[in-house]
């Protein structure tokens, strides 16, 4: 099929750029005439937010970068010339630091909307795909700059994940001290995790978020109900359970956009250190290879993950679960056997895994967090176990279980 | 599916709730001590203190005289007559007097102290101000039971006086694990949170060494994060704009979804 | 989906009062951004008030002293010097310093608080190269009536001992005198007004 330029046959100065350009044609397919949904919860507000930390992120780290010195000797000093010194520069700092915070968190919830009204399911694989990978390169992205502040955690933090790859059997060693550039992680290390931070990882992300929307606008939005709201279009052609993403849905992300920023804004202006979970406090002593901090632990987003490390009692195997939690939702799509979507209309057993998935989760972030202790050990075994039975079992008791009947038509 | 929305907020809420957890670093606190950066008259009193008592040895690198001056409402005369001995000009920050030979007396150089307060707590640094006490076994006669071994000397012996460790102090110290009772004017008597007892007396009483203490530590909180008065001022400004803001995006919300039935 | 029952009013009305508090707060919102980019505390530090004493420099004898990070001349000036003022007015294209290139009160003959002593920021008015102190004279490879001064090597401006700036040069304005004070006799303070000026 041929592209026909300006579709909707505009005129004037917009029609000169229709001619040339689809920008009616985007605004229309995109915006005004994507239909959504009508009956998006409280769940769908975290795609909308993310795209907002998201900004927020790109923004505040440009004004960052023209102060910040990526240099081992400078970081930790232009860390706090920015504090005290640059007008507004604390409140840009905050902005960028509790934003890492805000995007996990906003990512959590948004995947865990996901996995409760199966979004990820046919035909909504790639838009899952897509995301995983958001989540891995914003990991990436996360540790980059964590480490650019040139803090004690920042450098033991540093030290801890670039040791992971020295599990990888024979060459590991040699590959911590090629990542690192040094034998230590040192101004080499920082100056690359600088370029990856505010370059490379950004560049990727921005790109797999693009993806990430063309998918879910080619296909369309899911909803609690996970069922098709194409399967009852009207005369013209629109999905009688749909309603136009302009401006129904543009009004309320504008409204949940307002709510986010009051919590989000109420932490970067009154508590940005967020009890020494989003700032720590000893990443404000400048780093010492020499001392390491009598409890390092890692930001709170990797807590869950950090767990599953510790719990595993080998270096090579920790780090191997470790990877596999992350790398194990890509095949969500595919362990999910059950003949609906939402988890309002499956099964007991899958309401109950999803319900112990949630509570191992939640554990397992605190004890990542906590100092190593007999009863964190062993809850977070427990919670390593649960986690995976949770995606690996998924095959078995999606397909096993009684579901009820779907609605032909989305409720509530 | 109320259910699972409680098991989903309860996510939402551990998350929270695991960011309530203080993550205090190492030893024990005796005291706490909530700093106060709006008491400027007391940050002044802490800044003459801290010239007088602490920064013949400590440095504060990342904090300006110029910046002191504006936030604690300080005129330049004032400036340069009582905390500027080191220097003319009101925007350098604050070098120690003597900061090359210190190292060599006690020997390690005395730490920068522009971001203790945010590294350790200021409860701990007040703690640690507190629990000085007569160690003759240490270089320079005095111990501390916050930081054991402590290179510092006790440099406030003179306003504090001379605390001594009982012997059965170590009892003691469980027995008031939980008496968070510091800061600013309480009282403890003899049996202070750290254990330790009052030997000799200083030229100042309990009370006016805590006060004199607690400014030092409120000048040090402030010293590590001068900005945040104004943040927080101007964080009222936006919460009040935000409510306004997210009221008319509600009743916009809920004009345009009166179409949706 | 129905239209029925729309307040048309109520809906624009609401529509324009969020556009314009939005619009509002965006602005506001990117005021401390554009702010954080004007000079740091560090910079307006490094930019304060210089003491330079000024009492070894002799008769004829240039110093320079950075202030702002630009150089900054102190002449002591000759009386011959000054006497030269007077024989380029003709060649000069602001003989008077009207144009606001100085301080007012060193808005003057010598635009100088001292007649001897000439302080002056030494960035060319034209694209801010460093003109080159040229007090031999004559020196017809400069101009036919040259009486001294500085002469600019990146496109040739040409400026008088008290920095007024000739005809004919791409410099468009005299060279800038920056505030300054004497403290006592031989320590002028650049970057601070005299006391008693505003």
């Amino acid at each position: 099929m041929a592209i026909v330029p300006n579709p909707h046959k505009t005129t004037g100065v917009l029609g000169w750029i229709d001619d040339r350009f689809p920008l009616t044609k985007m605004w229309k397919d995109h915006i005004s005439e994507y239909y959504a949904p009508k009956n998006f919860n409280f769940w769908y507000f975290f795609g909308s937010l993310a795209m907002v930390v998201l900004v927020n992120q790109l923004l505040t780290g440009i004004f960052l970068t023209m102060h910040y010195k990526p240099s081992a000797e400078l970081a930790f000093g232009s860390i706090e010339y920015i504090m005290r010194d640059v007008p507004f520069g604390n409140i840009i700092r905050y902005l960028h630091s509790t934003g890492a915070s805000a995007f996990f968190l906003v990512v959590f919830l948004h995947m865990y909307r996901a996995l409760m009204y199966g979004s990820y399911k046919k035909p909504r694989e790639l838009i899952w795909i897509f995301g995983c990978l958001i989540f891995l390169v914003l990991m990436a992205e996360a540790f980059a700059g964590y480490v650019l502040p040139w803090g004690q955690m920042s450098y033991w933090g540093a030290q801890v994940i670039i040791s992971l790859f020295g599990a990888i059997p024979v060459i590991g060693n040699d590959i911590v001290i090629w990542i690192q550039g040094d034998y230590i992680p040192s101004d080499a290390t920082l100056n690359r995790l600088f370029s990856l931070h505010v370059i490379a990882l950004p560049f990727v992300l921005v790109g797999l978020v693009v993806a990430h929307l063309m998918a879910l606008h080619e296909v369309g939005s899911n909803n609690p109900d996970g069922i098709e709201i194409k399967k009852h279009k009207d005369a013209s052609g629109k999905p009688l359970d749909g309603i136009a993403f302009h401006p129904y849905y543009t009004v309320k992300d504008l409204f949940g956009v307002g709510g986010f920023l009051i919590i989000f804004l109420g932490i970067v202006f009154f508590v940005p250190d967020g009890g020494g979970y989003f700032l720590e406090r000893p990443n404000f002593i400048q780093a010492d290879p020499l001392v390491t901090p009598e409890h390092i632990t890692p930001a709170w987003y990797f807590g869950a993950f950090y767990a599953m490390l510790r719990a595993v009692p080998s270096k090579a195997m920790g780090v191997i679960t470790m990877g596999a939690a992350v790398l194990i939702l890509f095949a969500v799509p595919w362990l999910d056997r059950s003949k609906v979507r939402s988890i309002r209309y499956k099964g007991w057993l899958s309401k109950i895994a999803l319900a112990v998935f949630s509570v191992a989760f939640v554990l397992l972030s605190y004890y990542g967090l906590q100092p190593p202790s007999e009863i964190g050990t062993f809850i977070s075994r427990l919670g390593t176990v649960i986690y995976f039975a949770f995606f690996l079992l998924m095959p078995f008791y999606t397909s096993i279980e009684k579901t009820k009947p779907e609605p032909e038509r989305v409720t509530g | 599916m109320k259910s699972l929305f409680l098991t989903a907020g309860a996510l939402a809420l551990g998350l929270m709730a695991s960011f309530g957890a203080a993550a205090a670093g190492g030893g024990h606190v005796p005291f706490s001590y909530a700093p106060d950066p709006a008491n400027t008259a007391s940050l002044q009193r802490g800044a003459r203190n801290f010239t007088a008592y602490c920064a013949a040895c400590h440095s504060m690198s990342l904090l300006r005289y110029s910046r002191i001056g504006e936030d604690l409402d300080i005129p330049e005369e004032m400036l340069k007559a009582n905390l500027m001995f080191n220097t003319d000009s009101t925007g350098d920050t604050m070098h120690a007097a003597s900061a090359p030979g210190a190292a060599n007396w006690f020997g390690q150089k005395p730490p920068d102290l522009s971001l203790t307060a945010r590294a350790r707590t200021p409860s701990w640094v007040y703690s640690y101000l507190m629990s000085f006490y007569v160690d003759d076994s240490r270089p320079l006669g005095a111990n501390n039971t916050v930081l054991a071994g402590a290179s510092m000397p006790h440099v406030l012996w003179e306003l504090q006086g001379w605390q001594v460790k009982p012997e059965k102090a170590e009892g003691d110290d469980a027995a008031h694990e939980d008496d968070h009772g510091g800061g600013h004017g309480s009282g403890h008597g003899d049996a202070s949170p750290n254990g330790l007892e009052l030997a000799t007396e200083g030229q100042l009483t309990p009370k006016e060494f805590q006060a004199f203490v607690g400014d030092i530590v409120n000048f040090m909180a402030y010293a590590a994060e001068p900005g945040r008065v104004e943040r927080q001022q101007l964080g009222v400004k936006v919460m009040l704009f935000l409510l306004v803001f997210t009221f008319l995006a509600y009743l916009l919300k809920k004009e345009y979804w009166r179409d949706v039935h | 989906m129905s239209n029925q029952g729309v307040d048309g009013g109520r809906r624009r009305f609401l529509t324009q009062a969020t556009a314009v508090v939005g619009g509002a707060g965006a602005v506001a919102a990117a005021w401390p951004f554009l702010a954080s980019l004007k000079p740091s505390e560090r910079a307006k530090a490094l930019g304060a008030p210089v003491v330079q004493d000024i009492s070894a420099v002799e008769p004829g004898q240039r110093i320079t002293v950075a202030w702002r990070g630009k150089p900054v001349w102190v002449v002591r000036r000759t009386p011959e010097m000054l006497e030269s003022l007077d024989q380029v007015t003709e060649q000069l294209s602001d003989p008077d310093s009207e144009q606001p290139q100085q301080p007012s009160y060193a808005q003057n003959h010598a635009r100088a608080l001292k007649p001897e002593v000439l302080v002056m920021v030494g960035s060319c008015t034209h694209l801010g190269c460093s003109p080159t102190f040229r007090p031999d004279h004559p020196a017809p490879e400069i101009h036919s009536n040259w009486q001294g001064g500085y002469f600019c090597p990146c496109h040739g401006s040409m400026f008088d001992h008290a920095g007024r700036v000739y005809k004919g040069v791409p410099a468009p304005l005299n060279l800038l005198v920056p505030p300054h004070r004497y403290e006592s006799d031989t320590m002028v303070v650049i970057g601070e007004d005299p006391k008693d000026v505003g």
